[in-house]
């Protein structure tokens, strides 16, 4: 089989609508580390962690926050199943910035149980990735 | 008998709820479109972690998982817990007491079992509440903002009571979105997930690369799939509420009409009996000078 020369992207979320698209390479933030995928990747399942997430149509990138959810990969395609998806223009930077600081300051506290740090610690992640994504936007990199 | 001026207050009022039936029917028609466009969007969302549940249940062992373990929900003394969904609001005909009523006949069919109930939307809680039924969980007043994470904290509580052993299994009832006109009340199985839908479509025998291992991914995407079918479960009552508040409201401004029209017959002949009266008098008392 010849190898394919483009990437069917699909992204979906259980709360709002779907992103399909052609692409040339996307990366996304694996259990194990992150991955990046061309067309004719060997079919690989992965689960997603909190993480950002890109796909590249020619020069242009785009951007995403993902948090959870899983991936399939096909030769000629990447299906994600993610519990939350934004892109760069979804992110409202100051709630993210609030979200950051409120799981900064729950850290700091000292009654905080394992069990409330690992929840705190997901919620900064999630905070700092959509941070991150967020200014992607405005230092757009070729 | 009424005298015009009380038939004339009367009709006023009709009038004034008839705006309001109106105006409800317009909300719901509204909401009621937006409410079908979030279960359309999460078709594509339930079509894929169905296909990824048939590749994953080739290579794992899906007997092992602890959502997936059988017990006799028919045995005597099964403990059952029923996560019943009914709206927020009252106004909506007969949507919140037909699955009401439903769930209550599934639980004298089966009274062996014991129940506990999960109550999510007001007028369920407020019902079971009042009838002293042991409730586990309850949650109301999201339809107006329903999230995945609603879903999430259900679905939470649901495996947490089912994999602890506390209860052998979880029922789901629910109003389905059949169509504008109709909403179907649904007895759904949650936990033990019955039989995954694997048997119909092929895999297509592809080798997948996992990461981590089969089983853990297959762990981890089972509890995904119980949110799901809640949150899918909460899409269609939303949706079905907002249809059965149309019909109702629909109704109701067509009733409140026919007893405008009714009112205004009645004054009108009562108006005409009064000139009629007045101009016998009038005659009448010109014959008698």
């Amino acid at each position: 089989m010849a190898n394919p020369s483009q990437l069917t992207f699909e992204l979906v979320t259980p709360d709002h609508g779907v992103v399909s698209e052609l692409v040339d390479e996307v990366q996304l933030p694996g259990a194990e580390g992150y991955l990046g995928i061309l067309p004719g990747h060997t079919p690989l399942l992965t689960t997603l962690t909190v993480g950002e997430l890109w796909f590249r149509k020619g020069q242009q990138k785009t951007y995403l926050s993902v948090a959870f959810g899983f991936a399939e990969v096909l030769p000629d395609r990447v299906s994600i199943l993610a519990r939350s998806a934004e892109t760069a223009d979804e992110i409202d930077e100051v709630r993210a910035e609030a979200q950051r600081q409120r799981a900064m300051g729950e850290l700091q506290k000292p009654s905080t149980t394992p069990d409330d740090i690992e929840r705190i610690q997901a919620s900064l992640m999630k905070a700092l990735v959509r941070l991150q994504v967020a200014n992607r936007r405005r230092a757009p990199r070729a | 008998m009424p005298s015009l001026l009380d038939y004339r207050r009367r009709i006023r009022a009709v009038k004034n709820t008839q705006q309001i039936t109106k105006a409800m029917k317009m909300i719901a028609a509204s909401r009621l479109r937006k409410a079908q466009e979030r279960m359309v969007g999460a078709r594509p969302f339930s079509k894929q972690i169905v296909r990824m549940l048939h590749d994953l249940a080739t290579v794992v062992d899906e007997e092992m998982h602890p959502l997936l373990a059988t017990r006799d929900l028919s045995a005597p003394g099964a403990r059952v817990l029923m996560i019943v969904v009914t709206a927020d609001k009252g106004l909506c005909g007969g949507f919140n007491t037909n699955l009401i009523k439903a769930a209550s006949n599934r639980m004298l069919e089966h009274p062996t079992r014991h129940h506990t109930m999960a109550l999510i939307g007001r007028k369920g809680r407020d019902f079971y509440r009042r009838r002293g039924m042991p409730v586990t969980f309850e949650l109301s007043g999201i339809f107006s903002h329903l999230k995945y994470s609603h879903a999430q904290e259900i679905a939470r509580v649901a495996m947490e009571e089912f994999t602890s052993g506390r209860i052998d299994g979880v029922e789901l009832v629910y109003n389905e979105f059949k169509s504008v006109m109709q909403q179907r009340v649904t007895v759904e199985q949650l936990l033990p997930i019955p039989r995954l839908p694997l048997d119909s479509a092929p895999t297509g025998g592809i080798e997948y690369l996992y990461e981590p291992d089969p089983q853990k991914i297959f762990d981890s995407l089972l509890p995904r799939y119980v949110e799901f079918d809640i949150f899918h479960a909460l899409l269609e009552s939303a949706a079905a509420e907002h249809a059965a508040r149309m019909t109702a409201m629909d109704a109701a401004s067509k009733n409140a009409g026919d007893v405008i029209d009714s009112l205004t017959l009645h004054m009108n002949k009562v108006r005409q009996a009064a000139i009629t009266r007045e101009i016998i008098e009038v005659v009448s008392g010109a014959q008698a000078l």
